[in-house]
């Protein structure tokens, strides 16, 4: 009789929704013809809708520890769950027009993508050291891949190598710095007995810093924290846009979340170590971020260092070391999905109908012709850079009273010079969307070079005509589904940032995991 | 009711998305038109020995101690009196000129009523940092959108300009409410409660520096004025009354709002320091004025001048000088709205905003002219003006306060006779220039002015309509800073005295 341990099916239930839909998607795939987009992407809903449903079924369960305490599932994991397979259903509708998914084929896309939702379902859960990294790898794969989905276009074969390169050297560097926690904790893998066989007497024991440093370090590739962000501008102009819209919100809420759980409960004992080398980070990202994101005209180049300056923000929340500093977190991560999506979907529309790529030409005159794609747009970016009336100002509200009550009111600073540095790229956008004409196209040829400066204020040409991409073919941007999911993002960032109440009660299931699992 | 007069703007504007093209501007003007009629029967209904009125107070973010706490005062009644009938000449002027993209014009203004309505009767610290702060982003796209020139560049200096306070001042309010959140018992940002308790002299010296830097910016003061000459330049005109007429009011009812009761430590020390900025402001913004062709600008620099004025009432820390504050940023506002649609007029006929290039305008004008001379005689404050009694209270301020600040900003109501007089002469006098034509003002112009115009002359005879119950307020507003309170005695003979509420001041000027 072999003991097997005990397996709360409930508590696990999503994580079961999510492999059994990875393999009718991936089976569905391969039986039917090439074209089935419909199919696979219903499929794919369905499966994220199950979960989604299951999740949310759990939040109100009390927290439970899985698999023999490998994973555990509570309020932190759940939230970010959601966070996570919301960005992923999300992007679906976006992916149907989508020349990679369409080159590679929707079956394994969609398969890659849910497989890479249920990495981070499972890093969000994951407590302790092998789990981590197993969920950690889980996420990463399929990530490099369909990076370099779009195989016609070298662009994105590079980023999906640069990706993969970048990505071992960190997941290497977790794994190093795991291998000197377990030795300096006596041991252990688990996060609670990891805190236990730190305790006070080794929390500044040479051997454990150096894991601390490393396990850091792996994790700050992940989210992107400088200095070890470079890939990030890169990988995400790179890839096709859809998935860079998910890989900027998911991945991030994934890794942070193990960030938190790992760092405050198995690392807590060590907290005088390294909050002030977080803050310091935090403070280098923050500046670095926004900094690089000036002058950048390809808009998902921007958005790429706008999202390192945006995880310099959020590693405030976590290096506060307070629940109201992860409840802080947790909102953002929510609010940062919101307003980043909107974005990148406006984005990925704009590529498809104009040959002017990511560049921000492409959306100079918006207001004037498409204004149900300029509005989420001026919203995502007013909200990113923390403007009031959204919930991106929450957010930042939240993070600086968490840092304040912390006594790191000079990093609640710093996130207000990062704002301010901002606004010149974020208002630049805006500025091209109502201020300036819509640029003048060369005629109907695919692949012109994009003209640089505006033109009059001529309506664009037929290439650019609304709804349709290049060649004619439907290109989303009339696509119901996908207009209406930016749509409901945009109203999202408002009304969050009115009434944000219900946001901050679903981020603080967050705060009481922690709790919860500290056992204070 | 309060809650009505913040909201039916912006639900205006909204609605507006709805409505044909044609008919919005006058839909918007419906809506204006209520928020002045609620605005005016606030003021028929307040009561002046009582203090905070008709207060809202909801619960809105529990988990951050935030609440929506609405409230009026004898600080800012009249200035949000003056909001609604500034966004209502505004809106007026602009439905009958036929905005492009009308829809979107309009609900920004009404964003922008409603942003700043809210900053001036909020009475929850938050609340009134996130108002303050909305209140760029309708300006960013009405200037953006609608604007000319150079708008693109210009829009983004004003905001970073002004937001690079704004947030700091954001910091600063959450650090006010956390860092008393243990002697108030709890985290609150309700500013009735965290008057009580007055921080630690340290932190009220950095959190007084970020906050009125917010201020000085938005006011604009000298050395933080760098934004001013560009937004002005791009600004449309009828947005131009709002943005010099109440924008920069916030600022200076910001520091008699929250400053002075919740740093009033800080506000004695560093009162000196704000003292030379505000007469600084007023000697280098009257010689701009003096020296600018630009029409635009010598208003421009004429407000900051002006706007140096009111703080050096309000930093003199007595209770004249706030008197004298509060009437002056109504009487403020109440002139430089004509003012900027006079230039509207002016630079139609004229084809130009130079005043090299102007002149003679009055020859087939006589009405226009005389509604001018009566704005420029109010902007130079000259005595029987509404004008006059503010500068007089706040000069009476500073001299108990500082006799020579007060020496060195007498100047500037000289300077100010020889900006304005200048502006009306090069304008409407001299030789009539080549390529303007002068014409009478058009009924479609006089329906905005006219009013406004009988609003500077209906203050003038009565400025006691203000000071009877701005001053209650202003002595509560103070009296942390100004432990005791030496009662106005000018203002209150001034209420005593019946309707002239100027007459006993002009006794007393003359020794």
């Amino acid at each position: 009789m072999i003991d097997t341990p005990d397996i709360d099916y409930a508590a696990l239930s999503p994580v079961i929704a999510l492999v059994t839909g990875i393999v009718v998607v991936l089976l569905v795939g391969l039986i039917g013809p090439r074209g089935r987009r419909g199919l696979s992407s219903a499929l794919t809903l369905l499966t994220l809708g199950t979960t989604a449903g299951l999740m949310i079924w759990q939040l109100g369960e009390p927290d439970t520890d899985l698999v023999a305490g490998a994973l555990r599932s509570d309020g932190l994991s759940l939230t970010i769950g959601l966070i996570v397979v919301a960005a992923a259903a999300f992007v679906i509708p976006l992916q149907l027009r989508d020349p990679a998914a369409e080159e590679a084929g929707f079956g394994e896309t969609h398969t890659l993508l849910l497989g890479s939702v249920l990495g981070m379902v499972l890093l969000a859960e994951a407590q302790n050291l092998i789990s981590l990294f197993v969920a950690l790898e889980l996420l990463s794969i399929p990530l490099y891949v369909l990076c370099g989905s779009h195989r016609s276009r070298t662009q994105s074969l590079e980023s999906g190598l640069k990706y993969l390169i970048v990505g071992s050297i960190g997941s290497a560097t977790l794994l190093y710095g795991s291998a000197f926690i377990y030795g300096g904790s006596g041991g252990a893998t688990d996060f609670t007995a990891i805190a236990e066989g730190i305790g006070t007497d080794l929390a500044d024991d040479p051997l454990v810093l150096i894991g601390i440093a490393f396990v850091a370090v792996g994790l700050a590739f992940k989210v992107s924290i400088a200095p070890f962000h470079q890939w990030t501008p890169d990988v995400y102009q790179g890839a096709p846009t859809p998935i860079t819209a998910f890989m900027a919100v998911a991945t991030k809420a994934a890794a942070f979340a193990v960030f938190a759980r790992f760092f405050i409960t198995a690392l807590g004992p060590s907290a005088d170590q390294w909050q002030p080398a977080l803050a310091a980070l935090a403070a280098i990202t923050i500046i670095v971020g926004n900094v690089g994101a000036l002058g950048q005209d390809s808009l998902k180049r921007m958005l790429g260092y706008s999202g390192v300056a945006q995880a310099g923000y959020m590693l405030t929340g976590l290096l506060v070391g307070s629940i109201a500093g992860i409840d802080a977190l947790v909102f953002y991560l929510a609010a940062y999905t919101l307003m980043n999506l909107a974005a990148f979907a406006v984005i990925a529309i704009r590529e498809r109908e104009t040959p002017l790529g990511d560049d921000i030409t492409a959306v100079q005159g918006l207001g004037r012709d498409r204004p149900e794609l300029a509005w989420p747009l001026t919203i995502s970016m007013l909200a990113l850079a923390g403007l009031p009336g959204t919930a991106g100002f929450m957010g930042k509200l939240f993070l600086i009273e968490a840092a304040v009550a912390a006594e790191y009111t000079w990093l609640g600073v710093f996130i207000v010079v990062g704002s301010m540095i901002s606004l010149a790229y974020y208002l630049r956008v805006i500025a091209a969307i109502w201020m300036r004409p819509a640029p003048r196209l060369a005629p109907a040829i695919a692949g012109a070079a994009p003209e640089a400066e505006a033109g009059a204020a001529e309506p664009p040409s037929r290439t650019g005509r609304a709804g349709r991409a290049l060649d004619g073919t439907p290109s989303g941007g009339r696509c119901w589904l996908v207009l209406g999911a930016i749509i409901v993002t945009s109203a999202a960032t408002i009304v969050f940032g009115i009434v944000p109440s219900p946001l901050i009660d679903f981020s603080i299931h967050a705060g009481e995991a922690i709790i919860s699992m500290l056992g204070v | 009711m309060l809650t009505w007069i913040v909201f039916i703007p912006v639900a205006v504007g909204l609605i507006g998305f709805l409505l044909p093209s044609r008919i919005v501007g006058w839909w918007a003007l419906l809506g204006t038109l209520v928020s002045l009629g609620l605005a005016i029967s606030l003021v028929a209904g307040f009561d002046s020995s009582g203090g905070l009125q008709e207060v809202v107070d909801e619960s809105w973010i529990p988990q951050l101690g935030v609440r929506f706490q609405l409230g009026v005062d004898g600080l800012s009644l009249f200035l949000v009196l003056l909001t609604s009938l500034l966004w209502t000449a505004t809106v007026l002027w602009s439905a009958l000129q036929y905005p492009d993209r009308p829809r979107n014009y309009f609900f920004m203004l009404g964003l922008a009523q409603t942003a700043t309505l809210g900053a001036f009767l909020a009475q929850d610290l938050l609340l009134f940092v996130l108002f303050f702060d909305l209140m760029l982003i309708p300006f960013y796209f009405l200037i953006g959108q609608w604007g000319t020139g150079d708008r693109v560049r210009a829009t983004i200096k004003m905001i970073i300009y002004t937001l690079i306070g704004s947030l700091l001042m954001l910091v600063a309010a959450i650090a006010t409410a956390v860092l008393s959140a243990d002697s108030v018992g709890g985290l609150t940002f309700s500013i009735e409660i965290l008057r009580q308790v007055p921080l630690p002299t340290g932190s009220q010296y950095w959190i007084f520096a970020f906050f009125s830097l917010a201020f000085l910016v938005k006011m604009p003061a000298f050395l933080v004025h760098g934004w001013v000459a560009d937004a002005y330049k791009a600004c449309p005109l009828p947005v131009l009354v709002l943005l010099g007429g109440v924008l920069s009011k916030v600022a200076a009812y910001g520091f008699l709002r929250i400053v002075m009761p919740l740093f009033p430590d800080a506000a004695i020390q560093f009162q000196d320091l704000l003292l030379i900025a505000g007469v600084v402001s007023i000697l280098y913004g009257s010689a701009m004025a003096f020296t600018q062709t630009d029409v635009r600008l010598i208003v421009a620099y004429s407000s900051i001048a002006q706007m140096g004025f009111i703080t050096i009432g309000i930093f003199s820390l007595s209770g004249s000088g706030g008197d004298g504050a509060v009437i002056q940023m109504v009487n403020h506002g109440l002139v430089v709205a004509p003012v900027f649609l006079i230039i509207a007029i002016l630079a139609e006929r004229s084809g130009t905003e130079d005043v090299r290039e102007m002149g003679g305008m009055a020859r087939n004008a006589p009405v226009l002219a005389v509604l001018f001379v009566i704005v420029a005689m109010a902007l130079l404050a000259i005595p029987g003006s509404a004008n006059f009694v503010g500068e007089f209270f706040i000069l009476k301020g500073v001299f108990e306060t500082d006799v020579a600040i007060a020496l060195i900003a007498s100047i500037g109501i000289a300077l100010a006779a020889f900006y304005s007089l200048r502006m009306y002469q090069r304008t409407m006098h001299n030789r009539e220039a080549a390529p303007g034509v002068s014409r009478e003002i058009a009924l479609r112009e006089a329906v905005v002015v006219v009013p406004l115009v009988l609003c500077i002359v209906g203050l003038a005879l009565y400025p006691g309509l203000i000071t009877t119950r701005g001053e209650n307020a202003v002595d509560r507003s103070l009296a942390a800073v100004n432990p005791d309170p030496q009662p106005a005695p000018e203002a209150a003979a001034a209420a005593d005295r019946g309707w002239t509420g100027y007459a006993p001041v002009a006794e007393g000027s003359a020794p």
